[in-house]
């Protein structure tokens, strides 16, 4: 039996969000309790699959591969132990982001509640699709309903914001495809398990992975091509910041991983240093504008840069525990920058100020939510006890064993982490209570409540076990670098028969 | 007589112009009429060239005619623009006071043109061909006699066009001078690559051709002239020519001159590139809807043509199927266009459109997806065309235009997000009628649904296409 898991992961928030265009009424709660019903269905059927799949073993499952483009593309999908980890995350977040609308659209909630289905959508094509074309495919259809949800409900410099994000992510993924069409033409297939066996002819992997770098770098993003993200965090909408921290930016992680890795080894060993030097300033000068910032989305912001060049790092140690380290701390940055990002949202709402001095003395009016935020504030610098340590910890373990210098650079930014987020937490919660209006403003709702809980739980539970994560992606993380590391010795040896 | 029945499609619409015409000066008051009958000539038309066997190469006339799959695909495509063009217009042409009985009349004679021009196979064909299309086009050009713009629209095209065929005119003597004769096939085996006499005609003849599509540099009348024509014209401009234009494009460079691709594929080059930065860039200024669709124009044109440069069966295939989807994108901005009216006024500025998706969420969504296929943007059928265009360029390691076909696209992006902007962030004007014709509406449902659904089906119009065989 075979039944399309995938597909309908993918087809049924579309379902729903056609099921919202043609419903008649605009604002009222109905249409967001159908959103949330998809949504959560659609969490529910993710988890089921996480239950069916079978960790032992790195081949892709549930694989289902169509006729599509004519003797030249298929339809193909399938996951594996690293995917399957992005797909939970996109289905877990979605339906929080749904509740999150409570308070934060005012206007058009039916069109929100549609954009943010349609992106669902194209988040899971995006980590399921096996083949190069179906990746580009939901890799750019994401930036329209993204581009719709930071223009219409976004703040005063939407348009801007909206713009840059656009222009730049296209800019970078159009030489991808490039790239992808190359691809094509040098081994006949894009058919993502195919080339992994296959392999690329070393003499073109360097540019192919250069144009895969542009496109992976904008979404990641990277110093220096990181300036389209504050800008697009600050004005999207509360919920549009979450899908784009917690989810968007991890399609490059995982694209870095899937495609940069596992198809050019060679180029990913050669550009190995730059990628470390970017992600090191990444890193530091990140934290450093982060620790300036008087913008409370735009330092969360900054700090999402910071823990990519995290990211990146752990990955291009190329080794077990650095990409291992580099897939957890995605997920747990993906449940903390959401937090993170709901915080900021929920004392947006009652004041409507992102500016940190507008705060202070938040604890004595609104304790609750002073200790949500205290628990995603350390698990943001990556205190033991929380998943965001475990990631840490594993991508500098990683870069110990591939180059100490890089590894004591690293460290500076986790010092730098701490600053920063400590810095924002003392300021917007404790201190005198200058701020009169801040009195009259209530403590979290239940809704909110809700939310942060939701997200609480599982950052405290993989900081204290990780086991079934690590569990998850272990074999398939293994035999990526068994069969990269193979690839790369078949092409040495390859030189120096030549010679 | 066999010869008679595969051009029976060509005897029938010249036939029922004539009838039409006569039908027009007898009875008054007859325009409604002939122009739906004028709708039902077309479909006849296409029900005859379906009935032609297009599997063969059927050389008609001494091979200076010939019916094949490429021209059967062709004018089926001709015919659909121009039966649209006539459906969707009447309401526009009735406020205007310019919905006489001429324009229909006018429209087929240019589509009998067109059919002639796409079976050509003799450069004396193709020019009377050329010619007839041509002088339906100046006439249409300036039918709204009572607005200036309108006349002045029409005599630039004529002073232009007039130039430019008789660069045309020279580049065929030249070549009928060193080649002996007028016919594609004749020329193909006599052809010489050192003999820089036939190297010259091709460049004369490329360059008046280059000025009907409007290519770069060739392309200054596109924006005034789709500016001062109506409506209407414009969007028969913006699409049918283009395509008859386009197939003598590929008979002429991949017939007689396959071997000379040497010669010809740098000025093909040039052209593409050119078009597509310059349509890209010119654009973003624009503020008026027709003059940025003109630009628009000029850079799609540009796609088109690095299919053509490319000199395989793929690439050809390709830019056909490019300019097949492009047709459908134009109908549906052009049918956006027709349902921007309100106190028997049409508008067409950007600025216009401002908020439109408070009012007309169905019509703001349509125009949406257009504009997003437009730019290119995945899964849209837009996406498609540019995809398989740059798939065949890529083969042949052409990747210089690949790229900047590619980057040409994000600054064309641009101007697109632009107009999404004005309507979806915008405040919102006063509401438009909505009291449109059927025609209109089908015509707008039928091409946003084929462009959002295209990636269902993708293979379905490229397996059509590639039955098309040229070299």
């Amino acid at each position: 039996m075979n039944f399309p898991i995938l597909s309908s992961l993918i087809l049924l928030p579309t379902i729903g969000a056609l099921f919202l265009l043609f419903s008649k009424d605009k604002n009222s709660n109905t249409s967001k309790y159908v959103a949330l019903f998809t949504s959560f269905i659609n969490f529910i059927i993710s988890i089921y699959l996480w239950f069916l799949f079978d960790p032992s073993t790195s081949n892709f499952q549930f694989v289902e591969d169509k006729e599509w483009l004519k003797g030249f593309v298929n339809y193909k999908v399938g996951i594996d132990g690293i995917s399957i980890l992005f797909i939970i995350l996109t289905t877990f977040i979605t339906p929080i982001c749904i509740i999150s609308v409570n308070n934060t659209i005012k206007n058009r909630l039916r069109d929100f509640l549609i954009a943010i289905l349609v992106m669902e959508s194209l988040m899971i094509g995006v980590f399921c699709s096996l083949d190069l074309v179906v990746f580009y495919l939901f890799f750019e259809a994401g930036l329209i309903p993204m581009f719709l949800i930071i223009g219409i409900w976004g703040g005063t410099r939407r348009v801007y914001s909206a713009f840059k994000f656009f222009l730049y992510t296209l800019l970078g993924s159009v030489l991808m495809l490039v790239a992808i069409i190359s691809i094509y033409w040098l081994s006949g297939t894009t058919d993502i398990v195919q080339l992994y066996e296959l392999g690329i002819d070393d003499k073109y992997q360097n540019l192919l992975w250069l144009a895969f770098f542009s496109s992976f770098a904008v979404k990641t993003p990277m110093w220096p091509v990181h300036t389209w993200l504050p800008d697009a965090h600050v004005e999207a909408p509360t919920a549009g910041s979450v899908l784009l921290a917690a989810i968007l930016l991890k399609m490059a992680g995982y694209g870095f991983i899937r495609f940069s890795l596992g198809l050019f080894p060679v180029a990913s060993e050669l550009f190995t240093p730059l990628v470390y030097v970017l992600s090191l300033i990444a890193i530091l000068y990140a934290s450093l504008v982060a620790l300036m910032q008087e913008d409370m989305k735009k330092l969360i912001a900054y700090s999402s840069v910071a823990h990519m060049g995290f990211v990146t790092l752990g990955i291009f140690t190329i080794t077990q525990q650095g990409i291992e380290g580099s897939i957890i701390q995605m997920i747990s940055h993906g449940l903390v920058s959401a937090a993170l990002f709901l915080c900021a949202g929920v004392v947006y709402d009652r004041m409507h100020s992102r500016l940190i001095k507008t705060y202070g003395g938040l604890v004595s009016v609104m304790p609750k939510y002073s200790i949500l935020f205290m628990l995603f504030t350390l698990a943001a610098l990556g205190l033991p006890g929380t998943s965001g340590f475990i990631g840490e910890f594993l991508i500098l373990m990683g870069a110990f064993k591939d180059n100490f210098l890089v590894a004591i650079i690293a460290s500076l930014g986790v010092i730098f982490g701490a600053a920063y987020m400590l810095w924002l937490y003392r300021r917007v919660v404790f201190g005198n209570l200058t701020n009169k209006d801040l009195l009259k403003i209530p403590d979290l709702d239940s809704s909110e409540k809700f939310i942060l809980w939701s997200l609480a739980i599982p950052v405290l539970f993989f900081g204290f076990y990780p086991e079934p994560l690590i569990n998850t992606i272990e074999v398939s993380v293994k035999d990526l670098i068994e069969m990269y590391n193979f690839n790369l010795n078949m092409s040495m040896t390859e030189v120096q028969n030549n010679e | 007589m066999n010869n008679l029945n595969f051009i029976s499609p060509e005897i029938f619409i010249s036939l029922s112009i004539m009838f039409l015409l006569i039908l027009g000066v007898f009875k008054k008051n007859s325009s409604n009429l002939i122009n739906n009958l004028s709708i039902g000539v077309l479909l006849i038309t296409g029900i005859l060239i379906l009935n032609n066997p297009f599997d063969k190469n059927v050389q008609l006339f001494n091979g200076t005619y010939v019916i094949d799959y490429l021209s059967s695909f062709m004018k089926i495509l001709t015919i659909l623009g121009g039966a649209f063009a006539l459906s969707i217009s009447t309401k526009y042409l009735k406020l205007f006071k310019i919905f006489l009985m001429e324009y229909p009349i006018l429209i087929l004679c240019s589509i009998l043109g067109m059919m002639v021009m796409i079976s050509s196979n003799d450069l004396m064909v193709f020019y009377v061909g050329l010619e007839l299309q041509s002088l339906a086009l100046y006439v249409l050009a300036s039918f709204n006699k009572n607005q200036l713009k309108s006349s002045e629209a029409g005599l630039k095209y004529f002073v232009l066009s007039a130039l430019s065929s008789g660069l045309l005119l020279y580049g065929c003597s030249l070549i009928y001078g060193f080649s002996g004769s007028t016919n594609f096939n004749v020329i193909s085996d006599v052809m010489n690559s050192t003999n820089y006499g036939l190297t010259f005609g091709i460049v004369f003849i490329l360059v008046g051709l280059a000025f009907k599509i409007s290519a770069v540099p060739f392309h200054m009348w596109a924006p005034d002239v789709y500016e001062g024509s109506p409506t209407p014209v414009t969007l028969f401009f913006a699409i049918v020519p283009k395509i008859a234009a386009l197939t003598v494009f590929i008979r002429f460079l991949y017939v007689p001159f396959i071997n000379m691709t040497d010669q010809w594929q740098p000025i093909l080059i040039f052209l593409s590139i050119a078009s597509m930065i310059f349509g890209a860039v010119a654009a973003i200024g624009q503020n008026n809807l027709k003059r940025l669709v003109a630009y628009s124009s000029i850079a799609h044109i540009g796609y088109a043509l690095a299919g053509l440069s490319v000199g395989t069966n793929e690439g050809i295939q390709s830019s056909i199927v490019y300019i097949s989807i492009y047709l459908v994108m134009n109908l549906g901005l052009f049918s956006c266009l027709f349902m921007l009216k309100r106190d028997d006024q049409y508008f067409e500025t950007i600025d216009d459109l401002s908020g439109l998706s408070k009012n007309h969420p169905i019509l703001s969504l349509s125009l949406l997806v257009i504009l997003f296929s437009l730019a290119g943007i995945p899964p849209l059928a837009g996406f498609f065309a540019k995809f398989y265009i740059f798939k065949s360029v890529i083969e042949q390691s052409m990747y210089f235009l690949a790229i900047v076909g590619l980057l040409s696209t994000v600054i064309a992006a641009f101007y697109y997000l632009r107009i999404i902007k004005v309507i979806y962030f915008d405040k919102e004007k006063e509401k438009y009628d909505t009291d449109h014709s059927i025609w209109l509406k089908i015509s707008l449902a039928f091409s946003t649904l084929l462009i959002l659904l295209y990636f269902i089906f993708p293979s379905k119009l490229v397996e059509i296409v590639s039955r098309i065989n040229i070299i």
